[in-house]
């Protein structure tokens, strides 16, 4: 199958790890993945703090880069759900409503995609330790995806999985909320690191880039020992 | 008490509150037992979900229909032999009610827990009518005999206290002995010994209103300490205080919302104590008041219905959002400024009380999705403060000038691919020397505020799409 991967801007300049892991893990799974030019940013950042006008602009060029596209692939759940929330978006837009709704019905994030489309849970995998996983809130409450990276990280031999106290409860990052309600994002990440080191887990693991961000930032800070790893690090890990 | 506490910033009364660890473990320990009873509670209808679709629905109705079943309403309660009055604003709603207290020439008022009385400053109109207004609900007492202390919450408006401290406050107040416990069972029935008497001596009774009937008439009132029956049976008048839009069409979508309601807020299949009440004592009666007045409050509500807001107004006052927030969680009700705390008072509260004092709510959210998902009649309340937060970016101009900047150039950015490509180039390289070990610890502008907390990763010097680049040449594509 034909992937085009939508990296995201934080893979993209910041994890290009997560970048290159997802991509070795499409190509091992059996997809010929191809990374569209001209995609920049998903618009989110602008779209979330109310400046919706000025997120259309690359909204629309995500959407021009994309609509020809097989499938699309993001190792994010939250910017998978900003393809998916296009055709709102651009409700009242004839031209781009029509092209939003063909690349929103074939994004997937991808533990997703490799569980639902590709109908694989065992990706042959080995990582040694113990770890807990953070389910980010975009992708289980608004994409919907909360039971495949559970299934692909249980079949990770070696890997032990815990559970994470109040693992429904947000790290804190929310975008521009980390920064802009900076001292409540804070209580929040400490929280979640708090509640990470309470299981005694190695890893701490998740499928966004901006939530790993946070908490691996918090967890740095703090000096903590808890490796921070993007699922599709520790997919590619064999 | 109006809607707003205080003239303090959102930010002062942040961080004021973050520092109050004794309301933080309330609060947490509260959040933490409520969500769970919720969660259980719900399991046992069945399919929630379709609960949930059904509750919306029922409410989505009458919003669409609410001129027509605030008539009927009306009539009925006129037929059953109660007073109306439609009161526009807040004033219009207490000048009434001072009216009726001055014409039976009351002393004192009993009350039941209202949201709504709150929001109109009710107490404040009565004291100033010359009456001994006392409130009966356990929590609600608390505050008033704790200096009229602010409610942080919807359904437990003492929430922030916990036992120790309420025990302080009744050892202070009410004489209550500092050797007895400070268990709940134990306060709870040393108020009731002194509520006792305030019930049998007490001229009106005010109450809220969980629901109104349309089809009977009727106010429903959803109790656990058995006061609202008192309020409504002993005096010889009682006052009922509604929202506009807190009504049902008949009995039928009132046992759906009233067992949502429960579940949603306390995780109760039912509470100890529905009363529902139609119009004054009749002929034969031996209970109840031999006046009802029914006051319907606009106060704002009116121009939310058929804007992008609508749906705000399906709340049942459950609380489940309050319940389920992060961002309260650590903050608590009272940073909100405003009787209506947590997703469902960030929405509300700027539509009633405008953006001027309260612009900062909309942003007291990290968009998680956990108010949305909790909320028993599925209000979007996420995607509101989405909506607040477009306004008042777009057609209030409240945003700050450099935020603003900042957006149009993400906008022009993310115009163009090559604009996009260079523009990250550029930010890599000025801030590549800021970091020191793959991590910046220290940086400016909008880094600032996050690597006060949190270290932030050194941009890559490969960027993914340069690898990607040289990827696809090596598998030779």
């Amino acid at each position: 199958m034909k992937v085009s991967l939508f990296a995201t801007c934080i893979v993209d300049m910041f994890q290009t790890d997560v970048g290159k892991a997802t991509v070795e893990l499409l190509e091992r799974l059996g997809c010929e993945v191809v990374f569209p030019k001209g995609q920049v940013c998903c618009g989110q950042p602008a779209y979330n703090s109310g400046y919706v006008k000025d997120a259309k602009e690359p909204m629309k060029k995500m959407i021009e880069a994309f609509e020809d596209a097989e499938v699309i692939v993001a190792p994010s759940g939250s910017c998978a759900f900003m393809f998916r929330e296009y055709p709102t978006v651009f409700k009242d837009d004839p031209v781009y409503f029509e092209k939003a709704k063909k690349v929103a019905s074939k994004t997937y994030e991808l533990t997703d995609f490799i569980v639902n489309v590709l109908n694989v849970e065992d990706v042959g995998a080995k990582l040694e330790g113990k770890a807990t996983y953070h389910p980010s809130c975009h992708m289980t409450r608004l994409l919907g995806v909360s039971e495949s990276p559970k299934k692909l990280l249980s079949n990770v031999k070696g890997l032990e999985m815990v559970d994470l106290p109040n693992s429904y409860n947000c790290c804190g990052f929310g975008g521009t909320f980390s920064v802009k309600m900076g001292n409540i994002s804070e209580q929040m990440v400490d929280e979640k690191v708090d509640s990470t080191l309470q299981t005694g887990a190695d890893y701490l693991i998740g499928a966004d880039g901006g939530c790993l961000m946070n908490i691996g930032g918090r967890m740095q800070r703090r000096g903590e020992n808890v490796k921070v790893l993007h699922i599709a690090e520790v997919l590619n890990h064999h | 008490m109006s809607i707003q506490y205080n003239k303090h910033t959102f930010k002062d009364n942040v961080e004021e509150n973050l520092n109050n660890s004794f309301m933080r473990g309330a609060v947490v320990s509260a959040q933490d037992r409520l969500r769970t009873g919720r969660i259980n509670a719900a399991e046992e209808l069945g399919d929630w979900e379709e609960w949930r679709a059904h509750g919306e629905e029922i409410r989505q109705h009458v919003l669409n229909n609410l001129d027509y079943y605030l008539h009927e309403l009306a009539e009925n309660v006129e037929k059953a032999g109660g007073h109306v009055f439609f009161a526009k604003t807040a004033k219009d709603a207490t000048d009434y009610i001072q009216e009726v207290a001055t014409k039976k020439n009351a002393k004192k008022i009993v009350k039941s827990k209202s949201m709504v009385t709150e929001e109109i400053s009710l107490n404040e109109a009565l004291e100033e009518a010359g009456c001994t207004v006392v409130e009966t609900d356990l929590g609600e007492y608390i505050l008033q005999i704790d200096n009229h202390d602010k409610p942080s919450h919807i359904v437990a408006p003492a929430l922030h206290k916990n036992a120790q401290q309420v025990k302080d406050v009744f050892v202070d107040k009410l004489d209550y002995n500092p050797q007895k416990s400070a268990e709940a069972g134990e306060l709870a029935r040393h108020v009731r010994t002194t509520l006792r008497n305030e019930f049998l001596t007490a001229d009106i009774g005010i109450t809220g209103c969980n629901f109104a009937v349309a089809e009977s008439g009727s106010i429903c009132l959803v109790t656990n300490e058995g006061n609202a029956g008192m309020v409504t049976t002993i005096p010889k008048t009682q006052i009922t205080v509604m929202g506009m839009e807190r009504l049902v069409p008949t009995f039928e979508e009132l046992e759906v919302l009233v067992n949502m309601l429960t579940r949603s807020a306390v995780g109760q299949k039912l509470p100890s104590y529905v009363n529902v009440m139609t119009g004054p004592r009749k002929p034969g009666e031996t209970d109840g008041p031999e006046e009802f007045h029914l006051v319907i409050v606009d106060n704002g509500r009116s121009n939310i219905l058929g804007t992008d807001f609508q749906s705000i107004l399906q709340c049942i006052r459950c609380g489940a959002c309050v319940n389920v927030c992060p961002v309260y969680r650590h903050i608590g009700g009272h940073s909100y400024n405003s009787i209506y705390s947590g997703p469902i008072g960030a929405v509300l509260t700027p539509l009633l009380a405008g953006y001027e004092d309260y612009k900062e709510l909309p942003y007291a959210s990290s968009l998680c999705g956990a108010c949305s998902e909790a909320c028993p009649v599925k209000i979007p309340l996420h995607e509101l403060l989405l909506k607040h937060r477009e306004r008042i970016v777009e057609q209030e101009g409240k945003a700050p000038i450099s935020e603003a900047m900042l957006m149009k150039a993400f906008s022009l950015g993310g115009s163009s691919s090559s604009i996009y490509a260079t523009g990250a180039k550029i930010a890599s390289r000025v801030v590549a020397p800021l970091s020191k070990n793959g991590k910046i610890s220290k940086g400016p502008g909008p880094l600032k505020a996050w690597t006060e907390v949190r270290d932030f990763p050194a941009p890559k010097k490969e960027r993914f799409r340069d690898w990607f680049k040289e990827h696809e040449k090596g598998s030779d594509k």
